[in-house]
């Protein structure tokens, strides 16, 4: 439709819009607050809503009350402020109803900073709510990808009745690049279970409460079913240069476009690496990694993280101790250069 | 006449299916408790005024979370404290709707205290019905916001004291104090002419929602027989002896016959008008590909350094744009984390013909300098070869490489000459397209009006571009 050169925090809002999402709750914290600058901008011309509450747990809550209604509703935080929205995560997961939260990691723990980190891994991908549940995650690398992931998340919230995060950090979030921007979507499949103040849905309820234990139990088992499902059909990766790789380097969001440039430099001396980047966090590419464990050429695995390695844990249990899985992550905000990410992939590969 | 008004409104279901156990016909609450009364009378009320279909009923946490057994419209349960936020949530994507925001005292005033009060100030056009009965019922007889002084309850066992828990808090008297609720009322269920005032409270609350007059609020004193450990006779005598002393009946507020209906109203666009709502019309500019000579012969990763205010993201984003129309792969960020302090900013540009891997710049092909301290600290990471355009005007020595294609530009100067400042980056901009092969002065001319849309700062630009430009070109010959 149109290709435009816009920041990742400005690709989400007008992504969300074209997915048909017209309800946007959020509070303002940085560096996700560019997102709520744009959803103020652009939804009151799409006749949406956007609305700044007055906290981090009320925004979540008016998500639950407009996606227990059937439209399309999203929030967006970074890390302190989506610790707050866990409890509400929580209940729009019991209650299976469909949203999408976009966490713009800063550094942890506590109030840190306000540079790029991705040590929400595990309270965005492990639940970090109360209760057997998960979050279908998304992460996006790129500008055209915190558009095109958001739309994912929507269809897929949808398609699953489950709450969809988008992980990102802020550096995706502050970089620019340009997006080709899709045509809007235009057909909704119809949520018989939505609440909508008309005669025909008088018996629907929209709640997370089941007294007894054996009903619990398969409500339960019902959402691990789905989450199975979901993992088995919706499993999202992007490989590069691993046909002949003999070292696999994992990473997501901006880590793995640093790992890219770090790969080439690599190849150019000759050692053969390639990258695996998850794209769905939660379903992960276990799979796929438990396959390159098991092929001859693959003789280790190297997880770069902007954390004190949160991910790499998926990772050792896809590898399930077949090929070693070393580590090197930055924290605080740090990033690290080619030249490092170079050296340190070297030394875990042991090729130095 | 006494079975019509014994028997069950058409405002809640003819069983009660959702009800655990055998007992389908039948509340859950304990006998004398208030919330099956308040209940009824929000049934009646919303089948008399005929909007029952089109009720959303948000029940909380406490005793009342199962008031979606009974009710015969959508319900949706909300967490502790927060049904005045769902309900928002709820209102604001059914404007036609009747939202009920149905909670009790630790709900409402205690752990849903934020809720409430921005529900209220918003002025969410919603019915509130807040039932206060000074104790926590569902949790097992705890101490409520609204539990009196020297009240015993399970955590307070030697009685609320002002010293430990301070004084109950009165709801009713702090909604009303603020500007956007139209309707404060506190009435109580204790015997037939309170409960009749209190079915008349239910009744207006609902109707000015109907009549979308915006924010009702209805505080009920309520018995909680089981919670007071008394019989349903002493709890209505303690209501009216005791409860009511702390927490005075009466209109608090009432303006809803002074304001205008909200206009609330969907004005949902179509569709297809969306994209051009938001800004994403299709690109007006149309290129002669063939005519263009770029295509660079390597990949450039530009940094672009200076002090705040002099252009230098804007010169970066121009960059950019320019690329992105050339048919190149493009990136751009701004300075982040440690290279922010010390008050200079600094971006990366990258343009490429292939897929960028990280967008940052480490050693840039170009850099453009734009004052003393960006040359100092950037000179020694660019690339042998690369190029270091930097204003003459306003940086007082040289860069000391001999490796590297030394531009000065006094831009600042040519600036100023042309009577604005500010156009430097321009004049910087119009320098790379003369020396370069990666920037062609025809896309840069074409862009500079998508970016300059007042005719005044469009004419004054392209004058510094052009300048620039034939400086550069003097350059490279």
């Amino acid at each position: 439709m149109a290709k435009q050169f816009v920041k990742g925090n400005e690709a989400i809002v007008k992504g969300a819009i074209l997915a048909g999402c017209r309800a946007y709750y959020g509070y303002p914290i940085t560096p996700a607050s560019e997102i709520a600058h744009a959803a103020a901008q652009f939804m009151p011309l799409v006749g949406g809503t956007f609305l700044q509450a007055e906290s981090e747990i009320a925004a979540i809550n008016m998500v639950y009350g407009a996606a227990g209604t059937g439209i399309r509703a999203m929030t967006a935080s970074s890390s302190p402020g989506f610790s707050l929205k866990q409890e509400g995560l929580s209940y729009l997961a019991g209650a299976e109803l469909p949203c999408v939260v976009v966490d713009i990691t800063r550094g942890g723990p506590g109030l840190g900073n306000i540079a790029p980190e991705q040590a929400d891994y595990h309270q965005v991908v492990k639940g970090g709510g109360h209760g057997n549940y998960k979050n279908i995650v998304l992460a996006p690398n790129s500008a055209q990808e915190m558009c095109d992931l958001t739309m994912l998340a929507f269809d897929l919230a949808d398609k699953y009745r489950n709450p969809a995060v988008v992980l990102a950090d802020g550096f995706i979030g502050q970089m620019m690049e340009p997006v080709d921007f899709p045509e809007p979507v235009t057909e909704f499949a119809e949520k018989t279970w939505a609440v909508r103040g008309v005669d025909r849905d008088r018996m629907n309820l929209v709640s997370s409460i089941e007294l007894d234990p054996d009903d619990l139990e398969r409500h339960n088992q019902k959402l691990q079913q789905k989450y199975e499902i979901i993992t088995n059909n919706d499993t999202r990766y992007e490989e590069y240069k691993l046909d002949d790789a003999e070292f696999v380097v994992v990473g997501y969001g901006i880590v793995s476009r640093l790992v890219h440039t770090a790969v080439n430099q690599l190849r150019d001396e000759g050692v053969k690496v390639g990258m695996l980047r998850p794209i769905t966090l939660m379903p992960y590419p276990t799979k796929r990694l438990s396959e390159l464990a098991a092929l001859d050429r693959v003789k280790a695995f190297s997880v770069i993280e902007l954390s004190n390695g949160q991910m790499v844990d998926d990772v050792r249990l896809a590898v399930n101790g077949a090929k070693p899985v070393e580590f090197y992550g930055r924290m605080g905000g740090n990033v690290p250069s080619i030249k490092e990410l170079v050296h340190e992939i070297k030394r875990m590969m042991r090729v130095l | 006449m006494s079975v019509k008004i014994l028997g069950k409104s058409k405002g809640f279901y003819d069983t009660y299916e959702r009800r655990p156990g055998s007992n389908k016909e039948q509340t859950h609450y304990c006998p004398g408790c208030g919330h099956g009364i308040l209940h009824k009378m929000i049934a009646e009320a919303l089948v008399d005024f005929e909007v029952a279909e089109n009720m959303v009923f948000i029940s909380p946490v406490g005793c009342s979370v199962f008031a979606y057994y009974y009710f015969n419209a959508g319900n949706i349960q909300a967490a502790h404290g927060r049904a005045p936020a769902v309900a928002t949530g709820v209102k604001r994507a059914l404007p036609e709707s009747i939202v009920i925001s149905y909670q009790g005292d630790g709900d409402l005033a205690a752990i849903g205290g934020n809720e409430i009060l921005h529900a209220a100030n918003r002025g969410e056009s919603m019915t509130v019905f807040f039932v206060n009965n000074a104790i926590y019922g569902m949790t097992g007889g705890q101490m409520a916001p609204t539990t009196l002084i020297g009240q015993k309850t399970t955590t307070t066992p030697y009685g609320r004291t002002l010293q430990n828990e301070g004084y109950p808090i009165k709801m009713a008297e702090i909604i009303a104090s603020l500007e956007s609720p139209v309707y404060v009322e506190r009435v109580m269920l204790a015997d037939v002419r309170s409960k009749n005032a209190a079915r008349k409270a239910v009744r207006k609350g609902i109707r000015n929602q109907i009549e979308k007059k915006g924010f009702s609020f209805i505080e009920v004193l309520s018995t909680c027989p089981t919670g007071w450990k008394m019989t349903a006779p002493q709890s209505e005598e303690w209501i009216k002896t005791t409860l009511v002393e702390n927490f005075p009946l009466g209109v608090y507020k009432d303006i809803a016959d002074q304001v205008e209906p909200l206009d609330l109203s969907s004005n949902l666009a179509p569709t297809e008008r969306v994209p051009k709502l938001i800004g994403l019309e299709q690109d007006k500019m149309e290129f002669d590909t063939a005519a263009m000579k770029i295509a660079p012969q390597i990949d450039q990763e530009i940094k672009i350094a200076g002090f705040g205010g002099q252009g230098v993201l804007s010169l970066g984003v121009w960059l950019s744009e320019i690329g992105m129309r050339e048919d190149l792969q493009v990136s751009w960020i701004p300075s982040y984390g440690p290279e922010m302090r010390g008050g200079t900013a600094n971006c990366h540009v990258k343009l490429s013909r292939n897929n960028i891997g990280s967008p940052l710049v480490t050693h840039p092909t170009v850099l453009v300098a734009m004052n003393r301290p960006s040359l100092e600290k950037f000179e020694g990471d660019v690339v042998d070869g690369g190029a270091i355009v930097w204003d003459s005007s306003l940086i007082d020595v040289e860069p000391q490489r001999k490796d590297i294609r030394n531009i000065p530009v006094p831009a600042t100067k040519i600036a100023k000459d042309l009577g604005n400042s500010r156009v430097s980056n321009v004049v910087l901009l119009g320098v790379m397209a003369g020396f370069s092969d990666f920037l062609d002065p025809l896309v840069v001319q074409r862009v500079l009006p998508l970016i300059f849309k007042k005719k005044h700062l469009l004419e004054i630009n392209l004058i510094a571009f052009q300048k620039g430009l034939e400086l550069g070109r003097e350059l490279s010959d």
